[in-house]
């Protein structure tokens, strides 16, 4: 029974085992030195994770008495969570080594938080989605406050902390009430309780605090406050780990508890994720206009996003869950080359991450520019690039559910939002004469760039087959 | 052969026009004219071994959508063979003439190209002119009438440097418009009557079309009428007839030889075409055609009058061109196609010499256009004088009454004159009897003021007056061979016997059994006409027209009778053009040689209707007060109102307002205290609790 088990979650065993003994051997080792090594490493054993995920047993399976269930969503996200970790943790070596801040824990945080991830979207009961859920916030608290002697970097782990500590707690609330009003913590129990018109108040205070629990890790409006001080003050590799595989982990995580425990209720949760989506687009479309520092504004920029994936939630289908999956792929490879730019801009050797700084980038860097334009086009979603098909799916999916104000508004947000991303291009194309950032960092991160910009173009024509492997997961989680 | 001779303008246009820096102005140039030429050899073969039997020679599938299904075909049947021949040999003559006309244009700098522009221009307008007269269809009849268009404005524009050079395109290209809307919802018209687009069935279905009514705008009408109204709008706008005429003398701020080409001699015949291709629907149509009839009169007396008093020579032709195209139309109107097809092959050949007689006058002094500036140009240029004398004796229509001999105009004029009569048009007749007065006074006013009398303006320029050089000369040349013996040579086959017409059109005659029983009427084809025709000898006149609508180039229904009347006419009538034309003359020797002060104290004591006359009718000035200053001023309105003011402001308040208010508001909101963020959560938390319990309340 237990061997059972045990292979089925053989990828996160893996990982973990990886993670500990690598600790270990570490610390009875050369320590720092071998820091390097470590991160390429992670960064390979999650890649074959992926791949192994990706290309391994179709059928759904669960452990641990429905604890645990692997079924074709789990493997999606995972393979968009792995991967998505695995580009962050290469594109970082670099920028950390030559500025001395590479721990040799950091990797292996990021492999324990990313089983912390993988276990989030595979989590069949309200107790493995809360352990998975801690595993992953904890370690990202520490790796946000990584650089010790910055202060920025330790108030970002402080305030993500206790935030953090704050969100879990209205989830373990949640949780409770949920459980003292349907009487177990298992999905497959609490969707027999839990139906519309015939819910008890408690389980939808219940189902109210677990939603606000969980999209504070996505930072929706209004639990976002966290989001803009902890982008800008984590080191930036950090942030580029924040702004990618975790959102795909926490939507993931919310879309398996929403529609397997919760899914006679989508009326109810519908409303409050529309409403959660209208907010988070347009505020994150307007704040993000004010920002000055471009990791502040991809802070709000993510907010805007999580808010059309959302959208996409909300409509409360199998095609919104489709819809969702295929915006989140997307976002994390928008984001992937995006941070790989933002890894890359430096003055003098040292980083920066004013937008001022980019003021003629075309003429110093005509290639980056140019990617990198293909990705800010692509973010504020101009056909024909990959963006404009994720927001495409998504107002799509909100329009078959009816949600006609929501699409409206979205499209409005996409607007505003257009504006600070194309203020970057005019930067980069039609700035003032200052002496500005230069492309610094190893080649890797020029490479990420590129490809991913050019997903985002050649993308268009079948979308990389993910509408399909998207269409297949979402089936599997909404019957 | 028919393939070649359509699309070997085209070729000539794209090496010319996309090759001539690879090889050469000179080369390109003379790669476009030689293809041109060896298309016009190609169409007078066409022409004469044609047969009289429509065929139609499918090039490639064009549209499929639905139930329509059209080829790009080429119609080839009698119509079309005329085309053809007018079309290339005015066009290969005046490519030749370009070389010598448009060279070391004054509008031009030192060293730039524009020749291989110009000559590319003027094959692909042929290639579309081709097209249309080839067409098979009315989509691809559509195709070739806008390509003529462009190309038309692309030449009117040629000399974009000029302010009045673009306007004057610009207006072409807009009133045409107008008479394309018509002439597309004609086509759309038929195509929701008959479910086709093809000329084979839109003819074979005339006869039901006339049977059926139809709502438009705010009425049920005859079908045939509203679709012959409809067409014959687009055929205005592109012959330059009343309301929609202004374009065309403005038109001549195009170079010369274009003047010649587009706005003379073959674009602006293409309504005329347009009617006598679709005579099988005319036929069905009486309203369309009295709608014609009176139109085509009041043009070409309008058109005449104007041109009594310009002092332009190219505007004096083209208000020449002008009446004459309404000729045209009144033959048209009353049923006599074939003479309206005869006027429209004579009048290309001695409008486009003198056209071209004008260029070389043009040359000579210099480019001066203004008349008041010649006089006594005789001698300086006599071969230019004689090719434009010849072109004169063509248009005021110089021959023996009663007679078949003279100059080209005489016959197809007077055939048309004649028609109207017997058409029972007495409006039409009236009119153009005095048009052909007003005719022969304009022309010969041109002719005295250019070529007698003393030298005027410009003493340099009387001095250095030089004749053409040769390439110019050849194309006058021959035009004037056109001009004088075109309408003797032909007149049999457009205006004779009905049998040589039949003969000639290949349509199917019956033999008139005494009292017109024409029910048993037998049908002959075209193929025993001659040789029954040959058996009838004397008798001619007892065939009569047959055939169903399609059958043979033209239509003409059995009751349509005006071929006879018209040669039955009184005498009077068929003289009265002639003495018309005398009076013309004397009228313009009296004031312009003998007492040249005359003309001056008659436009001083008649000085409205002489003001009425110089500022053509006031159409101008009307069409400006009515249209465009009030769509300017509409414009205006929606711009700096509607776009200005209520869009922009209302988007740029959103942006620079509304938008940056928020945003404070946000950055505000996020202090950087923890507390705050805290606080926030919780308060977001208890109202979505509140909101749910509410909304849970009301279940």
């Amino acid at each position: 029974m237990i061997q059972g088990d045990l292979s089925i979650i053989l990828p996160e065993v893996v990982l973990s085992v990886y993670a500990m003994a690598a600790l270990i051997g570490a610390v009875y080792t050369s320590k720092d030195k071998l820091a390097p090594t470590l991160t390429w490493a992670t960064a390979a054993l999650m890649a074959a994770m992926a791949v192994w995920t990706a290309t391994g047993d179709a059928s759904a399976r669960t452990a641990f008495g429905g604890m645990f269930i692997d079924d074709g969503f789990a493997r999606f996200a995972k393979v968009a969570i792995l991967l998505g970790g695995a580009s962050v943790l290469v594109m970082s070596q670099d920028y950390l080594s030559r500025r001395d801040a590479l721990p040799f824990e950091f990797p292996l945080l990021v492999a324990l938080s990313t089983v912390g991830m993988m276990v989030m979207v595979s989590a069949g009961d309200l107790i493995a989605l809360y352990m998975g859920l801690e595993l992953q916030s904890l370690s990202l608290y520490v790796i946000a406050s990584m650089r010790r002697d910055s202060v920025r970097s330790t108030e970002a782990g402080l305030k993500y902390f206790v935030l953090g500590a704050l969100s879990s707690g209205l989830l373990l609330f949640g949780s409770s009430l949920i459980y003292g009003y349907a009487g177990t913590t298992s999905f497959a129990g609490i969707v027999e309780a839990a139906q519309h018109g015939h819910v008890s108040l408690g389980l939808l205070f219940g189902l109210v605090l677990l939603i606000s629990g969980m999209t504070f890790k996505i930072s929706a409006v209004p639990f976002h406050m966290w989001t803009p001080d902890v982008y800008e003050g984590a080191p930036t590799p950090v942030t580029a780990f924040f702004a990618t595989a975790p959102k795909v982990a926490a939507m993931g995580m919310i879309a398996r508890a929403l529609f397997e425990a919760f899914g006679g209720m989508s009326s109810d949760w519908g409303q409050v994720l529309a409403l959660l989506a209208f907010l988070s687009m347009v505020l994150g479309a307007v704040a993000g206009i004010g920002q000055r520092d471009i990791k502040r504004l991809m802070a709000y920029s993510s907010i805007t996003h999580m808010g059309f994936a959302l959208m996409g939630l909300a409509a409360g289908t199998q095609f919104g869950v489709q819809a969702m999956l295929i915006y989140m792929a997307i976002y994390v490879t928008m984001n992937v080359g995006t941070f790989a730019f933002i890894l890359s801009m430096e003055k003098d050797g040292e980083p920066v991450t004013e937008i001022d700084s980019l003021n003629l980038y075309a003429q110093r860097e005509p290639g980056r520019a140019l990617a990198m334009l293909l990705l800010l086009f692509s973010l504020a979603g101009v056909p024909p690039l990959l963006g404009f098909f994720g927001k495409f799916y998504v107002l799509r999916a909100a329009l078959d559910a009816g949600l006609v104000w929501l699409a409206v508004a979205g499209a409005l947000a996409s607007v505003v939002a257009a504006f600070y991303y194309l203020r970057i291009v005019f930067y980069m194309y039609f700035g003032k004469e200052t002496d500005g950032a230069v492309a610094g960092g190893s080649p890797v991160l020029w490479v990420f760039l590129a490809v991913a910009a050019a997903i985002n173009v050649l993308g268009v024509i079948n979308l990389f087959g993910v509408e399909g492997a998207a269409a297949f997961a979402a089936g599997a989680l909404v019957q | 052969m028919e393939t070649t001779i359509l699309f070997a303008p085209l070729i000539g246009a794209l090496i010319c026009g996309f090759g001539y820096k690879l090889i050469g102005e000179k080369a390109g140039m003379w790669i476009a004219t030689g293809l041109l030429f060896l298309s016009c050899l190609l169409s007078w073969i066409v022409f004469f071994g044609f047969d009289g039997e429509t065929r139609q020679i499918p090039v490639l599938r064009f549209i499929e959508s639905g139930s329509l299904a059209t080829e790009w075909a080429i119609r080839l049947d009698r119509l079309t063979a005329i085309m053809l021949i007018v079309v290339t040999t005015v066009s290969a003559l005046v490519h030749l003439y370009s070389f010598g006309y448009m060279k070391d244009d004054p509008q031009w700098k030192e060293g730039e190209s524009y020749l291989p522009r110009f000559f590319a221009y003027l094959s692909f307008f042929t290639f579309a002119m081709l097209t249309l007269v080839t067409s098979d269809n009315l989509v691809q009849m559509f195709f070739g009438w806008e390509g003529v268009g462009l190309a038309s404005y692309l030449l009117i524009g040629f000399y974009y440097r000029k302010p009045s050079a673009n306007a004057a395109a610009i207006k072409a290209f807009v009133v045409n418009r107008v008479g394309d809307f018509g002439f597309a919802l004609g086509v759309f018209a038929l195509f929701f009557l008959v479910d086709s687009i093809n000329f084979s069935d839109v003819f074979a279905a005339a006869p039901t079309i006339a049977e059926t009514q139809m709502t438009f705008l705010w009425g049920e009408w005859n079908a045939a009428n509203v679709v012959g109204v409809l067409l014959f709008i687009g055929a205005m706008g592109k012959s330059a007839q009343l309301i929609l005429h202004t374009w065309l003398p403005d038109a001549m701020e195009g170079p010369t030889p274009v003047s010649a080409l587009i706005h003379a001699a073959t674009m602006v015949t293409a309504g005329v075409f347009l009617v006598c291709r679709m005579s099988p629907l005319y036929e069905f149509a009486p309203g369309a055609t009295a709608f014609i009839t009176v139109l085509g009169a009041s043009t070409a007396f309008f058109a005449a009058t104007v041109g009594l008093v310009q002092t332009d020579i190219k505007r004096v032709i083209a208000y020449s061109t002008c009446s004459q195209l309404g000729y045209m139309f009144v033959a048209a109107g009353v049923g006599m196609y074939s003479a309206a097809m005869f006027h429209l092959f004579t009048h290309a050949f001695f409008k486009a010499l003198l056209f071209l007689g004008a260029g070389s006058v043009i040359t000579a002094m210099h480019h001066e256009q203004d008349m008041m500036n010649y006089g006594g140009l005789r001698k300086k240029i006599p071969l230019t004088f004689w090719a434009m004398m010849l072109g004169t004796l063509a248009i005021t229509g110089v021959g023996i009454p009663l007679t078949h001999i003279g100059f080209a105009g005489f016959l197809s004029k007077d055939a048309i004159i004649e028609s109207a009569w017997a058409g029972g048009s007495g409006y039409g007749f009236w009119l153009l009897v005095i048009a052909a007065c007003f005719t022969s006074f304009y022309s010969w006013r041109l002719m005295f003021l250019t070529f007698w009398g003393e030298p005027r303006g410009d003493r340099h320029a009387h001095d250095h007056a030089h004749e053409s050089p040769m390439v110019m000369l050849i194309p006058l040349g021959v035009l004037s061979l056109g001009a004088v013996f075109a309408g003797m040579i032909w007149y049999n086959s457009f205006f004779g016997h009905a049998e040589d017409v039949a003969e000639f059109y290949g349509i199917p005659v019956a033999e008139a059994q005494a009292e017109g029983g024409h029910g048993e009427a037998a049908a002959h084809g075209q193929g025993d006409a001659a040789g029954h025709g040959k058996e009838a000898g004397n008798d001619a006149a007892h065939v009569t027209f047959a055939g169903k609508p399609g059958e043979g180039a033209l239509y003409i229904a059995p009751d349509n009778h005006v071929l006879e009347d018209a040669h039955a006419a009184p005498k009077w009538v068929k003289v009265s053009p002639f003495i018309a034309m005398l009076l013309g003359l004397a009228i313009a020797y009296w004031f312009y040689i003998v007492n040249p002060e005359a003309p001056k104290r008659l436009a001083e004591n008649q000085r409205p209707l002489y003001l009425f006359l110089k500022n053509k009718w006031y159409f101008d000035e009307i069409y400006d007060a009515i249209f465009v200053k009030p769509t300017l001023a509409l414009g205006r309105v929606l711009w700096k109102r509607g776009d200005g003011s209520i869009v922009d402001g209302f988007l740029n308040g959103v942006a620079m307002g509304v938008v940056p208010f928020f945003t404070r508001l946000a950055g505000r909101a996020q202090s950087g205290y923890i507390f705050t963020y805290a606080f926030w959560m919780v308060m977001g938390v208890a109202a979505l609790i509140t909101w749910m319990s509410i909304s849970a309340g009301a279940h």
